[in-house]
């Protein structure tokens, strides 16, 4: 006869039967290329346009041709009249064109289309000698693309797949299979199932992301950067991992307050802003040290906070061990709070159940 | 045989579970009946473990009903549903899965039951998509693809169309058959008399009356009587101890104790011939009326 399921083996079942009903869903599969083929690209097209630092055309005329020469970044089109150099103007054939004042002003001026060349009256500018005291290991353009990219890819990835585990949670109370379910296996068991098949498929989807980053930044040459990057990178693997986790069971928990999926959004909306916190927080203040630092450590928005300030070099080695136990505890914490909820919400239909009732038991 | 001892439960201050105890006796098929909101959904989840009971036990041949036991258990729940993006046999070899038999014969009990229910070139078919009658059929395959040893169905027969009745009707009586306690609670008092073997009546949370549906209908019967003769019987309503219920030239119904019945007869005969004596059984709902009233 039949034999007893060890709660293995039930987690198993359960987190197989979620990952292939997501991959059943055209719009995931679809919009898990469009993700990766936007990575894809902006690695690709960062690696051009650094390969090829675009010069500026310009042209010259008389004296100004050797003052514009002695610039490495403008690609000089020497005329013989000032007409010529307004016509390759006009037609857009050059940015600019530097004309000779013979002595007013510094020498020459500059004749544009439409608007004032901002970028080369930089290059043509002439500033003070600049002494930094404590320059940043990196330049402020790459912090800026790296708090987007893990901001980004965190929030990304925990709303995708948050919402999964909220939709399913919610379709099998709808659809009423819930009661079978915990009539055949313990209701820890079904949460246990549903989050790690989600998480499964949330960190094949980073890792997948990963390893594309990877590749593309060694085919275009930009290995360099690689290595800026992987320690942060590797740590921002391990603290999605666990930051997921908590994550789901708090998706889940609230997903099983209500019956129908139109109510899914607003049960979800307060863990939804827990997810998008950290994301603005990272855009905002990824520049400034003291919030940074509060973000390392707070659970919601470690898994950002900390491979941001690894990357920048300001945490110390035990910093990152210290904040992966708070939010281990916290998890941990969160998952128990979780399943009571779910347990207790799992049988309740109709309208939405008061969160204190299901943390009290009294309905 | 599942037994229920003192089961008691209450949401908030609402007791809705009191001192329940019935048993369902294996190779019989046990009739659960009552008012909505009497309690027997409330009753079944417990037996299930999808409720906890707040005291009481549930037993199954002595021993407490676990993991293991519960696993045995082939239920269908009062509100039906199945995930409706799934596949039919798909989601049969999974509920078949998560009751632990192994994938070999969990996929030979789901192409079993699809035929035997009718669902051939149904399998590879989302639930969804199939007509409200085939849903049904699902439903009762995936509460039987994993062969439980115990039946709790609770509304089998709400909403399924008659040749679905019939083929559940086949199925209970089939479980029953080779030895499994199988308790269904119905609202159609018809098919809960024309089918089941013992009773359990379930009122405000007591059980108000449990037994062999013959005992009971004893139990509740013996008063009331059908008399049928050659003559007139006019002078029935004079007897002592008789209350006629009916009475239509030379026949008749009446309400008497056991003595006074056999007077009756006696007197009948000593006029004529009688065609038809006999206690009348009450029905099922005459009994229900009765327990509850």
């Amino acid at each position: 006869m039949s034999e007893v399921l060890s709660p293995i083996q039930g987690i198993f079942l359960v987190a197989v039967r979620e990952i292939r009903a997501k991959l059943r869903s055209k719009a995931f599969l679809i919009s898990t290329a469009i993700l990766m083929l936007s990575v894809l690209a902006s690695v690709i097209a960062g690696g051009i346009l650094s390969a090829n630092p675009e010069k500026t055309k310009v042209a010259a005329l008389g004296s100004a041709v050797s003052i514009a020469e002695s610039f490495d970044n403008l690609e000089v089109t020497p005329v013989e009249t000032e007409s010529a150099a307004t016509d390759l103007v006009e037609n857009g054939k050059v940015e600019a064109a530097l004309i000779p004042t013979e002595g007013k002003g510094i020498g020459f001026k500059l004749v544009s289309k439409d608007s004032t060349p901002q970028s080369l009256l930089a290059q043509l500018s002439v500033y003070p000698e600049v002494e930094v005291l404590h320059p940043l290991k990196v330049d402020s353009l790459l912090i800026y693309f790296a708090a987007i990219a893990f901001g980004l890819v965190f929030f990304i990835s925990a709303m995708t797949f948050g919402t999964t585990i909220a939709q399913s949670v919610v379709e099998e109370k709808q659809t009423r299979i819930v009661e079978i379910l915990i009539a055949a296996i313990p209701v820890r068991v079904l949460l246990t199932g549903k989050v790690v098949g989600n998480s499964i498929l949330a960190f094949a989807q980073i890792a997948a992301i990963a390893v594309l980053a990877s590749v593309g930044f060694i085919a275009t040459g930009q290995s360099k950067l690689l290595t800026q990057f992987g320690p942060s990178i590797a740590w921002f693997v391990v603290f999605f991992v666990f930051g997921f986790v908590m994550l789901a069971a708090l998706y889940a928990a609230a997903a099983s307050l209500v019956s129908r999926q139109e109510d899914v959004g607003s049960a979800t909306s307060p863990v939804m802003l827990l997810v998008m916190l950290p994301y603005i927080l990272v855009i905002t203040f990824n520049s400034n040290p003291l919030v940074l630092s509060i973000m390392s450590y707070i659970p919601f928005s470690a898994p950002v906070g900390m491979p941001m300030r690894i990357f920048l070099g300001t945490a110390a080695w035990w910093e990152p061990l210290l904040s992966l136990v708070i939010l281990l505890v916290t998890t941990s914490v969160v998952i128990v709070i979780g399943a009571k909820i779910y347990s207790r919400a799992l049988l309740r239909t109709g309208g939405r159940m008061k969160l204190a009732e299901a943390l009290t038991g009294r309905a | 045989m599942l037994e229920l001892v003192k089961v008691n439960r209450s949401f908030g201050q609402k007791a809705v579970l009191n001192d329940v105890s019935f048993k369902v006796d294996s190779g019989r098929l046990t009739g659960f009946v009552g008012a909505n909101g009497a309690g027997k959904t409330t009753t079944m989840r417990i037996i299930l473990g999808v409720l906890s009971a707040d005291s009481g036990r549930v037993t199954y041949q002595g021993a407490p009903v676990d993991g293991s036991v519960r696993s045995r258990i082939g239920y269908m729940p009062e509100e039906r549903g199945l995930y409706p993006k799934m596949k039919v046999a798909e989601q049969l070899v999974y509920l078949a899965r998560l009751h632990g038999l192994n994938p070999s014969r969990a996929r030979s009990n789901s192409d079993l039951l699809i035929q035997e229910l009718g669902l051939e070139g149904k399998a590879n078919s989302q639930i969804e998509t199939l007509s409200l009658g085939n849903q049904q059929r699902a439903q009762i395959a995936a509460s039987l693809v994993h062969d439980p040893e115990i039946l709790v169905l609770d509304e089998p027969f709400s909403g399924l169309d008659p040749l679905a009745v019939d083929s559940v009707q086949g199925v209970l009586k089939r479980k029953a058959s080779t030895g499994a306690p199988v308790l269904f609670s119905s609202h159609q008092l018809d098919v809960v008399e024309r089918l089941c073997d013992d009773l359990v009546v379930i009122a405000d949370g007591s059980i108000r009356a449990a037994g062999t549906k013959q005992a009971l209908q004893a139990e509740f019967g013996t008063s009331s009587f059908e008399i049928e003769t050659e003559k007139e019987l006019d002078w029935l309503n004079k007897m002592k101890g008789v209350t006629v219920t009916k009475s239509e030239g030379t026949r008749a119904a009446f309400n008497a104790d056991q003595e006074s019945a056999q007077e009756v007869l006696r007197l009948a005969l000593s006029k004529g011939s009688v065609t038809k004596f006999a206690p009348k059984r009450p029905t099922l709902s005459e009994i229900f009326k009765e327990v509850i009233g």
